[in-house]
């Protein structure tokens, strides 16, 4: 046996210089500290996109993207097709447990400053991921085509509409037409299992890349001459592990107990059902844009509250470049207190839209 | 002048000419100067149909507008009446709302009968011979200021008919020499057509004038009340009409629909009025062991099967709807049962089970392949749970062997 394989990881060897791969993988060390249990969200991260990229690939075999035939298609694999309930609610859950250890991740990094130098380019490729998980999110929420997708992607894209100089080019790019219709369910999909993962196979690519060239960030609070470090393999791995067969735990919990809705049939026609809110990813900039006066300074108050968002997510992305290096000694930074304010701000009017 | 008279009284859609200033005239002008009681007729033409469509005060009552000497203006010879007699007063707004010729400028869809109508109609024939109390043109759709029928205002729009009819009707001094009730407006408002029409809006919904006729008013007799209830309640007239109670309610004299659903007090059917129990109006006739007592508990227990087959689906549906299983297409299917079931509620009317009893075995049989999708979704959701139970322990077994093997290379 030994032989065999010694014989066709040589063959192998010969042709890919795989082994030069493993080396790598066997000098890679993780610091341990006290903040090191926030590596971990990176991995899951990660392991939850792999997750949505094998169910999603099931899906497809059974879903049919067309005004017509979306919604009974996902009623048949809800039904009909052997564990296609379990698929499509792992799905629909892994969703949003990504989205949610990517904000956390995110945070993580802020928190910890680890986009310093020479990691900023690993900062932006996260940041981006991010952006391109949120659009997963609004393009795969629609597929369905269910009264809720339906009216939510009204919404949205009438929110996109208002951007200033791009709007009204944006919502008739995005909806393939002036109102949400199959043409707009046929080109969301395309963004979905097209386009988005073209993009995001480049950037987790590079953001790996990354983090294997540069390795993890020590926190400024640590000494990384002196901090202890693990061996990525198998120290560091198998502790990920651990992390990822708890994730699939909890989606087998999720998915068994809450299977995830189908909800009625979109019909352009019918009224807007009472109460109607996007995914919990967007609620808080959906509140806000309720709170914000209709006009303000003349200016209509929507093209404020997106330029507003707009300007959020360009500081999110060179926060690298613009942040201070280092905060100077006794004088606390302004970046942790900044980051705090908006995790508030999130949680604070994500629970207001909720409540009511 | 007469002739351009009493235009569009009841044309219900919009007048086919704009709306135009009332004529400037003498009439206006002293009327108005007099102030009131004789200003308002004059305060009441802004809203008057006549006067938005181009006439004035001299179409009705004649007398030459364009001079402003009273003896001139108001010259009998020149076709003035100050009051036209009631029994006139018909035959006044004939002139020009029997005119078809002269009705399709206005709206070519107007209709010209009213005045051929309201002579065949009890208060017409009354008034024809004299009696004041009778209803005429002008009591219903008012003297000045009359509104398109179409206006909510008009006193004949159809949600104010019931309380234009109930000034007369309900007034038991006047009503007292003819010998009728007075609680018709009272027993038709509390009616499943009065609450329809008053409370919830429903403009589809009968007033007086939609069993009695409007200018042909008159009360339905024995034979004609089933075609009265059928211009609404097709199907069931047309099962009546073959039923066995057809023929025995024709040779009793028993007046069809209202014999069971009352007339002006018609409540919401339910089954409760159906079998031979205390409640059912079948009872009230049908002896125990007759024919139709034997025939009013089979399409009791028909109706009443269907309706705990459904219910029972229903309830296990929704069981498992609450425990998230997909369970939409059995549901919009039970909608398919309670169709039949609506059915056989209305083919009760031919009063032969045999009518009913496909509709109901349908309802019966799509009701239980419903209830069984039921079942198996709550199947399939222990089965899942089963499921996650054994594969939660597998996960959780691979933690803890991850968890040791760390442990150990820690050591």
């Amino acid at each position: 046996m030994n032989a065999w394989a010694s014989k066709w990881g040589g063959w192998l060897e010969e042709r890919l210089g795989w082994r030069a791969a493993v080396r790598l993988l066997e000098h890679k060390e993780v610091p341990v500290h006290r903040h090191s249990i926030w590596y971990y969200f990176g991995g899951m991260t990660l392991f939850l996109f792999v997750v949505q990229v094998c169910t999603g690939i099931l899906l497809l075999l059974y879903y049919r993207p067309s005004a017509e035939t979306a919604f009974e298609s996902v009623e048949f694999i809800m039904t009909q097709v052997q564990f296609g309930w379990l698929i499509r609610s792992i799905h629909s859950w892994s969703a949003n447990l990504m989205i949610g250890t990517a904000f956390v991740h995110m945070f993580s990094a802020l928190f910890l400053r680890s986009f310093r130098r020479p990691r900023e380019l690993t900062w932006v490729s996260g940041a981006l991921l991010l952006f391109l998980s949120l659009c997963f999110g609004f393009s795969g929420y629609l597929l369905p085509w269910n009264k809720l997708a339906f009216f939510a992607t009204k919404v949205g894209t009438d929110i996109a509409g208002i951007v200033p100089l791009i709007g009204p080019f944006l919502l008739r790019f995005l909806r393939g037409g002036d109102e949400v219709t199959g043409a707009t369910l046929t080109r969301f999909f395309g963004f979905h299992v097209a386009i988005l993962p073209a993009i995001a196979t480049v950037l987790v690519s590079v953001h790996i890349y990354l983090v294997q060239k540069h390795g993890m960030s020590t926190p400024p609070s640590v000494d990384a001459d002196k901090v202890p470090k693990m061996k990525f393999i198998p120290d560091f791995l198998l502790r990920d592990l651990v992390g990822w067969l708890t994730a699939v735990t909890v989606l087998a919990v999720l998915a068994a107990i809450f299977p995830w809705e189908l909800g009625e049939k979109a019909d352009p026609f019918s009224p807007a059902p009472a109460g109607i809110k996007p995914e919990w990813y967007f609620v808080y900039m959906f509140q806000t844009l309720k709170y914000i006066p209709s006009k303000i300074l003349g200016i209509d108050g929507e093209v404020l509250g997106i330029m507003f968002f707009g300007f959020l997510g360009l500081l999110l992305i060179i926060t690298p470049f613009i942040s201070p290096r280092e905060p100077r000694t006794g004088r606390r930074s302004l970046l942790p207190i900044a980051g705090i304010l908006v995790l508030l701000y999130i949680i604070v009017l994500s629970a207001l839209a909720y409540r009511t | 002048m007469w002739q351009q008279l009493l235009l569009v009284m009841l044309v219900s859609p919009a007048p086919a000419q704009p709306a135009q200033k009332a004529v400037e005239s003498s009439c206006v002008r002293c009327h108005l100067a007099m102030g009131d009681p004789l200003a308002e007729p004059v305060k009441l033409s802004a809203q008057d149909i006549h006067f938005q469509n181009g006439l004035s005060c001299n179409a009705c009552h004649g007398g030459d507008p364009t001079k402003d000497a009273l003896e001139e203006a108001m010259n009998p010879r020149k076709g003035f009446v100050a009051h036209p007699l009631r029994k006139q007063i018909a035959t006044l707004c004939a002139s020009c709302h029997s005119n078809a010729d002269f009705m399709k400028k206005y709206n070519p869809q107007a209709r010209v009968d009213q005045h051929s109508e309201y002579l065949t109609s009890v208060h017409g024939k009354k008034n024809q011979a004299g009696d004041p109390n009778v209803a005429t043109c002008t009591d219903c759709h008012g003297v000045h200021g009359i509104r398109a029928v179409g206006d909510p205002n008009s006193p004949v729009y159809v949600t104010n008919v019931a309380a234009t009819c109930g000034r007369c009707h309900s007034d038991v001094k006047r009503m007292g020499s003819y010998g009728i009730p007075t609680d018709q407006q009272e027993q038709y408002s509390k009616s499943v057509h009065g609450v329809a029409l008053m409370k919830q809006r429903d403009l589809s919904a009968p007033a007086c004038n939609s069993c009695h006729g409007n200018h042909g008013a008159t009360p339905p007799g024995v034979d004609s009340v089933a075609n009265v209830c059928g211009q609404c309640h097709v199907t069931q007239e047309g099962l009546f009409k073959q039923s066995p109670h057809s023929k025995a309610f024709a040779e009793n004299k028993w007046p069809g629909c209202v014999t069971c659903h009352q007339n002006h007090l018609v409540v919401r059917p339910t089954d409760a009025m159906l079998g031979v129990e205390e409640t059912a109006t079948c009872a009230a006739c049908h002896d125990r062991g007759s024919p139709g007592y034997v025939a009013a508990q089979k399409m009791k227990s028909e109706i009443t099967n269907l309706q705990t087959r459904l219910d029972s689906a229903k309830q296990v549906l929704e069981r498992a709807q609450r425990a998230g299983m997909e369970v939409s297409s059995p549901i919009y299917q039970l909608s398919e049962a309670r169709d039949r079931l609506v059915l056989a509620r209305v083919q009760i009317h031919g009063f032969t089970p045999a009518i009913l009893q496909k509709t109901t075995a349908e309802g019966e049989s799509i009701a239980a392949q419903c209830e069984q999708s039921g079942w198996q979704a709550i199947a399939e959701l222990a089965y899942r749970r089963k499921g996650l139970a054994v594969s939660a322990a597998i996960l959780l077994c691979m933690i803890g062997l991850l968890l040791l093997k760390i442990r150990q290379l820690k050591t």
